[in-house]
């Protein structure tokens, strides 16, 4: 770089920019707050739904599924699942018949051994997941 | 070497590759588990291993910083460091606190684990990269603060660069950035979202500002090249790092719930967002070709243009792959995040670790300015292995993912996940092969700190000679 562009610009640029997008993310940040509302399915958060979502984090079911896209890729989309079952009581069933041992040679779903309240409660947790507005996404009902 | 107090960078370093090793290996089982679905299990299911894979890369990465910290910071300062006994102490908590938990992610389901440390207390544990009880969280801030503190006092009083001025900026904001750990709503949107406040305002923000300095540090003792030069680039790769990356974060924000024109912000500043790495490749091979002397450690310039070109290929390239929101509505989650992922953290951020051990290790252990040639040259080959593998690790799992988008988001009869995964089972098995070679390569790495290691220093070319 030439000496018309000095260090002192180069740090100008970098402090002045830098605050400069923070500002505007914090105002992005802002508006999405105001916006979330009407997206997010809030009005489906009750304390059995809240409750299922410390039953989800407490399995650690990010560490193969993803929610919403987001997390591991080893196991199906569950943003959806509830779409895609049908109903609480399939997602429940299929939950609670994971076999112990696994299946030979085959991923399977570790068996929780979750109570009959803590499986209701991660059901309707998916159920609230899939309410919400997440643009179109995801492309089709496989997830 | 010129200040006794750097010396505590060497069991930073010694740790970070000994639980790099461990991320390899937990790495490889994954790999296995893609495609012989009930390995090990029940005993360790994927979650585990992957919580094991990811945790140990993180915690590795910081010991490495801290290291990195520890050794360039007195020599930048001029002075020795503020608290060398605080930084011994910290060794340990940090590491005793990371094997524990590590421990406790295998020895105990995770959900008792999430028991036994009181998770309901303050919920923070079962989120992607956030697993660590609270516990292990609060144990972070304290260690990162004692750091903080440790190296923030080092330059305060000592000489200010611009090295170490953009590293403590780099460091700090890793400090606060992790308290948004803490704050896990009900709300399943704000949890994603200010999760990104983490995770992306970390890799794709402030450790960047890390990587950066390091580097800049590196070029600097390596190339000769004025201080003044290198500065100036240096503050034009952060300034462009953070105005793309601050608003990048949109690229994240797509279909998680939040307001739509996020797909406007986060695919126009995302596609910015490979800049700065173009720049910073640039500018590693412009220092080099102006370079005033050779260093005799061949090895570590190496490192040091290889951190710039894997950066820029698998943080820009691959980033850009799938960012803009159209091609993101059919990737997004698939593994085409997954190769993005690995090449992206391997060529940034395992790389400028390795850059910064290759360099500074040499003189920790004694020597002046560099390793013996045979050793080197083992290191080198390491370099190759582990790069080249990773390169076939990104292409196979980008075959995978352009596979799994087709069958089971894009094509007419879109098929189960599941099915899918079978189809393309043969993506894993070549994945998993290059994996091997990965641990091969780094077996070597680890061979090159004792092969040659009685043999005297290599020369600088040219100076052959008249030794």
């Amino acid at each position: 770089m030439s000496q018309t562009f000095t260090k002192a610009m180069a740090r100008n640029i970098f402090y002045g920019g830098t605050v400069f997008f923070l500002l505007l993310f914090l105002v992005l940040t802002f508006d999405t707050t105001r916006a979330l509302p009407a997206r997010d399915n809030r009005a489906a958060l009750t304390p059995t739904v809240a409750h299922g979502k410390a039953v989800w984090e407490k399995n650690n079911c990010i560490g193969c599924h993803t929610l919403l896209g987001e997390g591991a890729y080893f196991a199906p989309e569950l943003g959806n699942v509830y779409k895609r079952y049908g109903s609480k009581e399939a997602i429940i069933g299929f939950i609670k018949s994971r076999p112990v041992e696994g299946i030979p040679g085959r991923r399977s779903m570790p068996q929780f051994n979750l109570s009959d309240k803590d499986l209701d409660a991660v059901a309707e947790f998916l159920k609230y997941v899939s309410e919400i507005n997440a643009a179109k996404w995801p492309p089709n009902i496989q997830g | 070497m010129q200040y006794k107090s750097q010396a505590v960078a060497k069991p930073y370093f010694i740790a970070a590759i000994g639980l790099f090793v461990g991320q390899i290996l937990f790495g490889l089982i994954l790999g296995l588990q893609y495609v012989w679905g009930d390995f090990m299990f029940p005993e360790i299911p994927f979650n585990v291993a992957r919580m094991v894979h990811t945790n140990l890369l993180i915690v590795w990465l910081l010991f490495g910083f801290m290291g990195a910290a520890y050794y360039l910071v007195p020599e930048e300062s001029e002075r020795e460091l503020y608290a060398p006994w605080l930084a011994h102490a910290m060794f340990w908590i940090f590491l005793v606190a990371g094997a524990l938990t590590i421990l406790g992610y295998l020895m105990v389901p995770y959900a008792k684990l999430a028991e036994m440390t009181h998770n309901e207390l303050l919920p923070t544990m079962g989120r992607e990269f956030l697993e660590q009880p609270t516990i292990t969280k609060l144990g972070i801030v304290v260690v990162a603060l004692a750091f903080l503190f440790n190296v923030g006092m080092t330059v305060l009083k000592g000489r200010k660069t611009v090295v170490t001025l953009v590293l403590l900026l780099g460091l700090a904001g890793l400090a606060v950035l992790f308290l948004f750990s803490f704050y896990n709503p009900d709300n399943v949107v704000k949890d994603k979202y200010y999760w990104w406040w983490v995770v992306h305002l970390w890799v794709e923000g402030v450790w960047e500002l890390i990587l950066g300095s390091i580097l800049a540090f590196v070029l600097i003792k390596t190339t000769g090249v004025d201080r003044e030069v290198i500065e100036k680039w240096l503050y034009v790769i952060i300034a462009m790092t953070l105005i793309t990356g601050i608003i990048g974060t949109g690229h994240h924000y797509y279909w998680i719930g939040t307001p739509e024109y996020w797909q406007w912000w986060g695919s126009i500043f995302s596609a910015l967002e490979p800049i700065p790495f173009f720049m910073m490749t640039v500018f590693a091979f412009n220092m080099v070709n102006r370079r005033r002397r050779n260093h005799p450690n061949k090895a570590a310039v190496l490192w040091a243009l290889g951190t710039a070109v894997m950066a820029f290929l698998g943080a820009g390239v691959w980033g850009f792959l799938h960012t803009l929101s159209p091609v993101n509505y059919y990737t997004h989650g698939t593994q085409i995040t997954a190769a993005h992922g690995h090449m992206a953290f391997y060529g940034a951020y395992v790389m400028i670790n390795l850059t910064m051990i290759s360099y500074a290790m040499p003189m920790l252990r004694g020597r002046t300015a560099a390793n013996s040639e045979r050793s080197q040259v083992l290191e080198m080959w390491s370099f190759w292995l582990m790069t080249v593998s990773i390169v076939f690790i990104t292409l196979f799992l980008t075959g995978a993912g352009i596979l799994q988008v087709w069958l089971q988001r894009f094509s007419e009869n879109p098929q189960g996940f599941m099915v899918v995964q079978e189809k393309i089972a043969l993506f894993y098995w070549l994945r998993e092969i290059a994996g091997v070679v990965f641990l091969i390569g780094l077996g070597t790495y680890v061979a090159s700190f004792f092969v040659g290691a009685k043999e005297p220093e290599a020369l600088p070319e040219g100076a052959a000679a008249s030794a």
